[in-house]
């Protein structure tokens, strides 16, 4: 009975893996064909628009031109420095807010009571605009470095403090309760059940956070440093390559899109019935 | 280990500053080494009364002592396997089982894991996840982690009650082999009469609103014990007389 029984399993996991080869291929199929209606809606608009007399100066705006001065950016060293510098002030300014979020959303949702308490500020502090700290960032702050770690720190630690505590909050109650019976402590309660039972919650967190932290690094860039895909932006902007500057969006965009997708499928490592 | 009970109430608090008492009044003894029976309809309070012996809900009134202690919380002598499958998703069925012993730094248990994985018919599976086993064999790996730590007290709610009937048969009589090996106290919970007559020693019957000890019956029978029995159909037939008087009486408001 074991024998057949395995083999069963055997069996059901490898149709399991044809299905999802499957849904793959037809999931990229799709996703090719939006990305070719995006580029002919982006032409036709384009030409429309930056085709009439008067608006010459904008034809860098349109697909050909674009798409030229993307091969010409993905060769030049200049903006793979400034992607670096950009993926790196995401990166420090998410560990931060990471650290500080987690521990907190993590405690906030095992005890209700402090749930209560800090519900309030935590609501209220998490709708203002990150942006609206720059003032105040670059008052507080020596380098427009450290600023921006602390604009995107402002943008992200919300987003990762609710969802772990959303998690936490949402912990299988029975799973609680066998802790309980097996005589588990409230530090080993949070240890081995609370926190992997919230990978989930954690992992869709991190996602919303890199989501934000990369719409606000483009503005934070803005500020006196000269590196990052911002600043490039400003650069381009000010030279009058609109080229250029498109192919930057393009660029930011596919960037924020590969980012995304390596977190989602880490996601889908560890969310398989979790609940 | 002997459970008082005494005089043991439950009322849940309800909006608008009302409550419901679930239970009321209950007493009981449960001597060493019994396997109890606590049978009753759906949703007649026993899942509450289990939880009560387990130390997961507070008393509203009343005592329940073990070997003479009052009990203020849950304890690992007192081992509890639930309706549903309660294992963790991220431990394979091997951690799953010593999860608690591992809590307790209960070194020699542990070892034991070996010769539980066999009896209990789930050698092959040890690294395998709950995901990917079917709800008997879930069930099987929660009696294991029930029994490696060689609990004195066994609670059990409902626990066969998402099986066929085949896993059902296999479990039952599983169960009763380890309790006679093992000797520890049971009390199983269910709202099945012939589970009732087939398992225990005693059975205890709940019902009415709010719940209270109906009546409690001695089952003198050897295991493993015959369903087709003359003996079995006299049993079931008082049980049944007996629910059937409690239905007729109507309910007080």
């Amino acid at each position: 009975m074991d024998l057949t029984e395995k083999t069963l399993f055997e069996n059901t996991k490898n149709s399991d893996l044809i299905l999802q080869g499957k849904s793959l291929a037809t999931r990229m199929m799709w996703g090719i064909l939006g990305t070719l209606v995006f580029i002919v809606i982006w032409s036709v608009i384009g030409y429309g628009l930056f085709t009439r007399p008067g608006y010459e100066q904008f034809t860098g705006f349109l697909p050909v031109p674009t798409l030229e001065s993307l091969y010409h950016l993905v060769l030049d060293k200049a903006f793979w420095v400034s992607v670096a510098s950009s993926i790196r002030r995401v990166i420090v300014g998410i560990l931060i807010a990471f650290l500080l979020g987690l521990p907190f959303g993590l405690i906030i949702g095992f005890y209700k009571k402090l749930r209560m308490i800090t519900y309030p500020p935590i609501q209220f502090l998490r709708m203002i605009s990150p942006l609206s700290w720059m003032p105040i960032a670059l008052l507080v702050f020596a380098s427009f470095e450290s600023a921006i770690y602390f604009l995107i720190t402002m943008a992200t630690i919300w987003p990762i403090m609710l969802n772990t505590t959303l998690g936490v909050s949402r912990v299988n109650t029975q799973w609680i309760n066998m802790a309980r019976s097996q005589g588990a402590s409230n530090s080993q309660l949070i240890y081995h059940i609370v926190i992997p039972a919230s990978i989930p919650h954690i992992l869709v967190s991190l996602r919303l956070a890199l989501g934000i932290a990369w719409i606000v690094l483009v503005p934070a860039e803005f500020l006196g440093v000269t590196s990052g895909l911002g600043y490039l932006i400003n650069d381009a902007r000010d030279t009058l390559e609109y080229d250029r500057l498109m192919a930057i969006l393009i660029a930011i965009g596919i960037i924020g899109f590969i980012i995304d997708s390596g977190i989602k499928s880490i996601q889908n490592l560890f969310s398989w019935s979790w609940s | 280990m002997t459970i008082t009970i005494e005089k043991m109430c439950k009322s849940y608090q309800l909006p608008a500053g009302k409550s419901l008492k679930v239970l009321e009044d209950i007493s009981l003894t449960i001597n060493d080494g019994d396997f109890v029976m606590i049978l009753g309809e759906s949703g007649c309070g026993k899942s509450t009364f289990l939880n009560l012996l387990a130390g997961l809900l507070p008393l509203t009134s009343g005592d329940v002592s073990v070997n003479g202690g009052s009990i203020d919380g849950p304890h690992p002598s007192r081992s509890i396997i639930f309706q549903q499958p309660s294992l963790l998703p991220w431990l394979n069925v091997e951690d799953n089982i010593t999860f608690g012993c591992k809590l307790r730094k209960e070194h020699n248990n542990i070892k034991q894991i070996g010769q539980l994985i066999r009896i209990m018919g789930l050698s092959g599976f040890e690294k395998v996840y709950p995901s990917e086993i079917s709800v008997g064999m879930a069930q099987r790996v929660c009696i294991a982690r029930a029994l490696i730590g060689h609990p004195e007290i066994l609670l059990l709610d409902e626990p066969f009650t998402s099986l066929d009937t085949f896993n059902r048969t296999h479990l039952q009589q599983e169960l009763i082999d380890f309790w006679q090996i093992e000797s520890f106290t049971a009390v199983f919970v269910t709202h099945d009469i012939d589970e009732a007559i087939l398992m225990g020693n005693r059975i205890v019957l709940l019902g009415e609103r709010p719940c209270h000890v109906v009546e409690i019956f001695d089952i003198d029978m050897n295991y493993p014990r015959d369903i087709a029995s003359p003996q079995f159909f006299d049993i079931r037939t008082k049980i049944l007389r007996k629910f059937k008087d409690i239905l007729l009486t109507p309910p007080e408001f």
